[in-house]
């Protein structure tokens, strides 16, 4: 059983969202457990194979018995065991957090509503998972897809962002593929372990380089490095609770899984930070991704248009720090892939509980919310002191591993860009709680009814309970950095980056 | 003059292929329509597809199938063996297979958006819909 985990986190989710589609024409009410289960399923695998790797080190999968480079092989090394991991569980917990949400905002569309989001799932863990480079172009299409179903069944202007994101999308997936190409014009092969053995003597070679740059850009188009960032803030803050709290904590950063897997695996250190001199200027563009994040978040009246800037900003941190060409640059990068992708969850579950009872979340609908809502709140400043960089929470580890690597590599620009991000997550954070916290709630009194006491309206339990879940994950997460450093980001980065 | 005429010459097939992708990338672009700019993205797609397809091919080779396979006793061990250099490569035409039913479902979903866009906001030229979003 344990030996076949790499072929049930895909094949179960895969068919189970098959089986929703067909479900949900005979009882709706049988789609969320069904989904729930799939989903469990995929986390356990992906919990063993993690321990699996810790004790035995890198498992290949022949999919069908066939030897790479003809057949397709999954790899899971110590960087990819850990990401599905993290893809696997964050969406378990959103799913089983969002049922009542999904339940609201999409009456009547729940049954392909789960079938999306468990396919989203798969095309997720086979990102991750698969060692081979085509393979990977088709999974990220299945992701990009059905993400794009589920942020379109937002609200008004939700189909035309998705439109756009859906434009910049298929650009970046054709670059990853033109990018591909090359790589198979000069190796003839697909399979990435193959394509870093063949090219060590083609490093001089254009088209390699070529093959790199192209793929590099389609990646960054898809993860929204800035200044490619301009399709994320619209679609994720116009799509329902549910879709969003799932995309934007784990697209992106699945997005900089692929990107750190083509930088050690598939061109290899050796060829990304020596052969190409190309490490500044990438790190100077997170540079400018993070303050322009930081910037644009400022400006912003809304809560989860705010967090969407904020995500610009992030990933801005993890590509610099993976640029940065160190290995505490690129723990840091790692780690951070882990930790974001709970915090984004955190912080969106947070929006989706406000979602669910207030029906918006500009600033002024949120005055007077910690009356209101005071345990959703609570997980709330979890999230923001995460985001912050607040030990013990985990948001404060990945960070102080970046601005090491940053004085490390002697790349200042880099750890002035992380400190003023921090201080500006400070404003923005504590601009939101203060709205909160001091402004009286104003729906239908007006300010004159200050003594009043709102009657506190909170979200159900069922909504609450995961997003605890998940606060106390973040600073668990914290409290053991140490060990999923020492045990599995340490083997994830080869020995050759010091 | 003459060397650049033989650079493209020789390299007709990536010519072109840019060429299209250009072409797409511009109607993403330039073009106001939502449905032209849907078209111009299936144009920069099949421009990869035919990129793909063009690198499979070789001079003076024959469709990649074997003549003398199964159920054939009695040849010689000689006549058996396969000599790669007679045929194209099949892979990248495999590989495109499934890129075409990507596009077509990437195709399909680009254009339920934009009934659903046109649904809402009874047009599909783009300032149009930024003017009423605006005007709310």
């Amino acid at each position: 059983m344990s030996q076949q985990y790499p072929a049930l986190l895909i094949i179960v989710p895969l068919l189970s969202a098959l089986l929703i589609s067909i479900t949900g024409w005979i009882n709706k009410r049988l789609c969320f457990p069904i989904a729930v289960a799939a989903l469990a399923v995929s986390a356990y695998s992906c919990i063993g194979l993690l321990l699996r790797v810790v004790d035995e080190g890198v498992i290949v999968y022949r999919l069908g018995g066939w030897d790479p480079p003809m057949g397709i092989a999954y790899y899971v090394d110590h960087l990819n065991a850990l990401v599905l991991v993290v893809v696997s569980v964050v969406a378990l917990i959103n799913l089983i957090g969002s049922k009542k949400s999904i339940e609201l905002e999409m009456p009547g569309k729940t049954a392909p509503f789960y079938a999306l989001y468990v396919l989203q799932v798969t095309g997720l863990l086979g990102v991750v998972v698969t060692g081979d480079a085509f393979n990977l172009y088709v999974l990220l299409e299945i992701t990009a897809l059905s993400g794009y179903a589920m942020l379109a069944m937002g609200d008004d202007r939700a189909p035309l962002s998705t439109l756009n994101y859906l434009y910049i999308g298929t650009i970046g997936a054709c670059f990853y593929l033109l990018g591909v190409g090359y790589l198979y014009i000069v190796t003839g092969s697909l399979n990435m372990v193959d394509i870093a053995n063949i090219l060590p003597p083609l490093y001089e070679s254009k088209a390699v380089l070529a093959a790199f740059i192209i793929c590099l850009v389609g990646v960054w188009l898809k993860m929204a490095f800035f200044p490619l960032h301009a399709w994320l803030p619209n679609a994720y803050t116009h799509a329902p609770s549910a879709a969003s709290s799932l995309i934007a904590p784990l697209v992106t950063k699945v997005m900089i899984y692929v990107m750190i897997r083509l930088i050690l695996t598939v061109f290899t250190p050796e060829f990304t930070f020596n052969i190409l001199a190309i490490s500044e200027p990438i790190v100077w563009l997170a540079v400018v991704a993070i303050f322009m994040g930081a910037i644009l978040a400022l400006a912003e009246r809304n809560l989860k248009k705010m967090l969407t800037y904020i995500i610009v900003a992030e990933v801005g941190y993890m590509v610099g720090g993976a640029w940065l060409g160190n290995r505490l640059g690129m723990t840091g990068a790692i780690l951070h892939i882990v930790n974001d992708a709970l915090m984004t969850l955190c912080a969106f579950m947070v929006v989706s509980n406000v979602a669910y009872k207030l029906k918006g979340y500009a600033f002024d609908d949120l005055k007077g919310l910690f009356r209101k809502m005071p345990f959703t709140m609570g997980a709330f400043v979890v999230a923001a002191l995460s985001m912050i960089g607040v030990p013990p929470t985990c948001g404060f580890f990945s960070k102080w591993y970046l601005i090491s690597g940053a004085i490390q590599s002697g790349q200042y620009a880099f750890m002035v860009a992380l400190l003023f991000s921090s201080l500006v997550n400070v404003v923005l954070f504590f601009r939101v709680i203060e709205i909160c916290f001091y402004e009286p709630f104003s729906d239908h009194h007006g300010h004159g009814h200050d003594h009043h006491a709102e009657p506190m309206a909170e979200a159900p339990v069922s909504m609450l309970v995961p997003l605890y879940v998940v606060a106390g994950g973040l600073i668990l997460v914290g409290i053991y950095t140490s060990d999923i450093v020492n045990y599995v980001i340490e083997f994830a980065i080869p020995k050759s980056i010091l | 003059m003459g060397d650049l005429l033989q650079i493209i010459v020789a390299k007709y097939n990536y010519w072109i292929y840019i060429t299209l992708m250009m072409i797409g990338l511009y109607a993403m672009i330039g073009k106001n329509n939502l449905v032209k700019k849907i078209v111009g993205m299936s144009i920069f797609q099949t421009a990869i597809i035919l990129f793909y397809v063009s690198i499979g091919v070789k001079k003076g080779a024959t469709i990649p199938i074997l003549e003398h396979g199964h159920g054939e006793h009695g040849h010689s061990a000689a006549a058996l063996i396969v000599h790669a250099v007679d045929y194209v490569n099949p892979l990248p035409h495999v590989l495109m297979l499934t890129a075409i039913v990507v596009g077509v479902a990437t195709l399909g979903v680009a254009l339920a958006l934009a009934i659903k866009v046109h649904n809402r906001f009874n047009t599909l030229e783009e300032d149009e819909i930024l003017a009423q979003i605006r005007e709310k």
